[in-house]
């Protein structure tokens, strides 16, 4: 069998990149939920706030750490992958890269030890301070990657010159066209799924009647959030589905399954997209759906797959499919939330035990509907590495041998494993202890020589002694 | 343009940040290698977090290393990292099992062990890898227009393996002399007994990999003996600062022997910028070919400027807050 260094290496960089995102999505939404209850410690003095923090710290700690290690592994994937790619980008990539590192990255990592580390060391406003900064951090760092990716989408300000890309515009090609949207529905998107893992875990424990002063307050605090940002986020897809439209039709016509160039297409529900046999099986849709929300008339124009060669369309099942399921869970999202702020309304959220329910069994769905939104988007742009520009089968190592491709991904797909199975033992070891486990207590009496020694911390279920 | 040489300003830069990278993830990573060596599990502990606050920031240099090369030298980027591919996936594997190992442990009780195996192996094998980065960088690489064509394991030679394991041994010695910094009693008394070892086991390797590149490599030679008036002042040097060391450790002076290694470290530097100028992907491709548009480099730099002083700002406070020994009371309390 031949190995393709190709296919290899876009398996590979799906598989890196989709572990690598998971992280990053949660921790930019809870660093803000963390940076907010440190403000309000900060300013009212309640302990339920501490309490919160305190455990979302912890939380905050370890799914931070897989983020940075998993990262480390993107900042040279480019290189040893796509050399190629990254020699013809590097004038522009190299310096949005650069700046994510020096505004953003190293922002994270040094005030996140202080976070950490810092609250017996340093005055409190000084920690508050730090919650800030790494609250920040993470929104610059989205800034910076979201404006490459984006740039690899619709590109912008940049010439081609011998093969290599030269900068005509930075200010365009940092904001290129569908940068704003995507920044803006990704920021929604963290929230979310802060937001909604926040919410699953405080009805977790309060229908365990564990934690209940801190738990009723954070489920407060984040059903109002997400009542507010889920339909929100409806609206911005549709806005950053509409400049998709404009610069990526091709992409569009995938994700509606559109074959054939009409006026008044259907808003497909349900469909089995072929590839090869260039239509759908079993369509059940709302007549003229997409040409009303594409371009707000009923007979409105939608280019089918069909305008474009067979080699030149990206793979129609996935991006069909892909684009359902995030729609399809943020709708769930939105019909959720705003169901919990009418019973927070009426006074009976607490005892709301289904809905309570709901929200633990939703704790997956925002990471499934981010990396579904990301196949969208990615598989979406195929077979071009750069929208119009460069195509993905002429970015990769020419030294690069299928055999090579093979090791490594195998290698990553046992190194990621053993690092998700144990992060998720452990997150869900510090879940089952609970916010009243990491009080001030331990800290100050200095009682736990040993971190974590006491059995009353304990994350194991059988403690040393 | 030609007034300011932009290549120049980056070669400066790049070449300030791999150096802060190797000092600083350096010593971090030297705990990891002498971690199992450690006399208790309370040593452990210490050792352990003695650097859990900072070895982010310190990693985080390496990533600006990356970057930057892709920013400033794409050249060396798009040949370095496919050259070295199953080395740079070494490197990464070993990153990311001493990363994780910083969480886990703490919450781990039975299992602890296995993080500490994690936190060893990982920074063993990530500095062993980082080693070989420079020998293979002191080999050359075989280029075609402006990528590799070599094969997968042209970067394992008996050579590379020697810049490895010296990489491996003066990491620990860094980490060695760090605890002797940050801990006391049982600990810092068993740091001090095992940094002569890794003194005399560093300027071994350096002996031998002094001896080996300039033999082995026509360029490195000839820059050497060409000018043997100034050059003989750096194994002078070497001596001197080593001494300066053993003799800080005979007197049990806490602080001088870290920044002895410190300094050690950046005598070899220097030495092999000094063998390798101005060769960025040798045996042919120098800085100059390697460097991207000077737009980019220029457009970076503005913000550099200004950015980089105030992340050497905050990390220093960092260090501040962290300072003192870390024994007993300041647990992995977050
Ligand atoms: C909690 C996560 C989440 C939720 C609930 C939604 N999305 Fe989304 N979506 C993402 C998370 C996301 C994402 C992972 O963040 C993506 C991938 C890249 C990007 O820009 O955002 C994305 C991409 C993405 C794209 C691809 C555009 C492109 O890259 O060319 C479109 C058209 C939409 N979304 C539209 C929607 C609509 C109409 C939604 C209705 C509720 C929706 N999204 C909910
Ligand atoms: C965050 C979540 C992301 C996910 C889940 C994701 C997913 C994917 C997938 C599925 C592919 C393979 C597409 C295919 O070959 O059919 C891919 C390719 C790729 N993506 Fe992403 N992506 C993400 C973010 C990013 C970002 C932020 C960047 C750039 C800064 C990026 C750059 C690339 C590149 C360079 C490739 C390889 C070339 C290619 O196949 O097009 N991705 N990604
Ligand atoms: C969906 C797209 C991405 C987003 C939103 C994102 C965002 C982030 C954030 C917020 C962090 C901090 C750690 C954490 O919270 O887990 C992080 C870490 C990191 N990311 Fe990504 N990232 C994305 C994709 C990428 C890609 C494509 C690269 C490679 C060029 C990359 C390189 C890194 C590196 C090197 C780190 C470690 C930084 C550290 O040590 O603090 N990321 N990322």
């Amino acid at each position: 069998m031949e190995l393709d260094p190709v296919f290899l290496s876009r398996i590979q960089f799906a598989f890196v990149v989709s572990f690598h995102a998971i992280f990053p999505v949660f921790t930019i939404g809870l660093a803000a939920f963390i940076a907010s209850l440190e403000a309000l410690l900060y300013r009212t003095g309640n302990p339920v706030y501490e309490e919160l923090s305190r455990f979302w710290t912890k939380v905050f700690a370890v799914v931070f750490g897989m983020g940075v290690v998993s990262g480390i592994v993107m900042a040279f994937q480019f290189g040893t992958n796509w050399s190629v790619f990254s020699y013809a980008t590097a004038n522009f990539l190299g310096p949005v890269l650069s700046y994510e590192v020096v505004t953003a990255f190293f922002l994270e990592a040094v005030f996140l030890g202080v976070l950490l580390f810092g609250r017996n060391k340093v005055p409190r406003g000084t920690h508050l301070f730090a919650a800030c900064m790494v609250a920040i951090g993470t929104f610059i760092s989205s800034f910076w990657i979201l404006s490459a990716n984006s740039w690899m989408q619709t590109p912008a300000g940049v010439e081609v010159q011998d093969g290599i890309f030269q900068m005509t515009s930075w200010l365009e090609a940092i904001f290129n066209p569908s940068f704003g949207w995507r920044f803006a529905h990704f920021a929604l998107a963290a929230f979310l799924t802060a937001g909604f893992v926040v919410l699953g875990i405080s009805a977790w424990y309060l229908r365990q009647g564990k934690a209940l002063t801190s738990s009723r307050k954070a489920l407060t605090m984040t059903v109002v959030l997400m009542a507010l940002i889920a339909p929100t986020q409806l609206v911005v897809g549709d806005f950053h589905g509409l400049d998709t439209f404009e610069h990526q039709p091709e992409k569009v016509a995938a994700m509606e399954g559109v074959w054939e160039t009409q006026e008044g297409a259907p808003l497909l529900l349900f469909a089995i997209p072929s590839q090869t046999e260039e239509r759908n099986y079993l369509e059940v849709g709302i007549p003229k759906g997409a040409s009303l929300i594409l371009t707000q008339e009923l007979d409105g124009e939608v280019p089918g797959l069909k305008e474009w060669a067979p080699e030149d369309r990206p793979h129609v099942p996935t991006v069909f499919w892909s684009f359902r399921i995030m729609v399809g869970l943020g709708l769930l999202m939105i019909i959720a939330a705003v169901a919990g702020l009418v019973q927070l309304l009426r006074g009976k959220l607490f005892q709301s035990n289904r809905l309570l329910r709901l929200y633990t069994w939703m704790i997956p769905a925002p990471f499934i509907a981010v990396l579904a939104g990301w196949f969208v988007t990615e598989v979406g742009r195929q077979p071009w590495l750069v929208h119009g520009m460069m195509r993905v089968e002429d970015g990769v190592t020419p030294s690069l041998t299928g055999g090579m491709a093979l090791f490594t991904l195998v290698g990553f797909v046992l190194v990621y494993s053993v690092v998700f199975i144990a992060g998720v033992y452990y997150l869900s070891r510090v879940m089952k202890a609970g916010p009243e486990s990491f009080t001030q207590k331990d800290e100050d009496e200095g009682t736990a020589k040993r971190p974590f020694s006491n059995v009353h911390t304990s994350l194991d279920d059988a403690p040393r002694r | 343009m030609e007034l300011i040489d932009l290549t120049l300003i980056w070669i400066v830069i790049l070449g300030f940040g791999v150096l802060m990278y190797v000092l600083m993830d350096g010593f971090d990573l030297g705990v990891g290698i002498l971690f199992p060596f450690a006399p208790n599990d309370q040593a452990r502990d210490d050792m352990m977090n003695s650097v859990a606050p900072v070895w982010d920031g310190n990693e985080t240099w390496l990533i600006l290393g990356g970057a930057g090369l892709l920013a400033a030298f794409p050249m060396v980027y798009a040949v370095f990292l496919p050259a070295l591919y199953i080395g740079v996936f070494l490197l990464l594997a070993g990153l990311i099992f001493r990363g994780i190992a910083f969480e886990f442990r703490f919450k781990a009780q039975q299992s602890r062990y296995l993080w500490d195996h994690s936190f060893n192996i990982g920074s063993t094998v990530a500095a062993f890898a980082q080693g070989a980065v420079v020998g293979a960088y002191i080999q050359g690489f075989e280029v075609e227009g402006f990528q590799y064509v070599g094969g997968p394991f042209d970067w394992l030679t008996p050579f590379t393996v020697m810049t490895g394991l010296g990489v491996v041994t003066g990491y620990a010695l860094l980490g060695a002399t760090w605890t002797i910094l940050k801990t006391e009693g049982e600990t810092q008394r068993w740091a001090w007994r095992v940094t002569p070892w890794l003194l005399a086991g560093m300027l071994g390797f350096f002996v031998v990999v002094s001896i080996w590149t300039p033999l082995s490599h026509e360029r490195v030679f000839d820059r050497w003996m060409s000018n043997i008036q100034i050059l003989w002042m750096f194994p002078l040097a070497t001596l001197l600062v080593s001494a300066w060391l053993y003799n800080s450790i005979r007197k049990r002076r806490e602080g001088i022997p870290f920044v002895a290694t410190m300094a050690l470290f950046v005598l070899f530097y220097i030495g092999l910028l000094i063998s390798m100028w101005p060769y960025a992907v040798p045996p042919e491709h120098t800085f100059w070919d390697a460097a991207s548009d000077p737009g980019s480099q220029l457009f970076l730099l503005l913000g550099f400027l200004f950015v980089i002083p105030v992340v050497l700002g905050y990390t220093a406070w960092t260090y501040w807050v962290f300072r003192g020994k870390v024994s007993g009371q300041n647990g992995y309390g977050h």
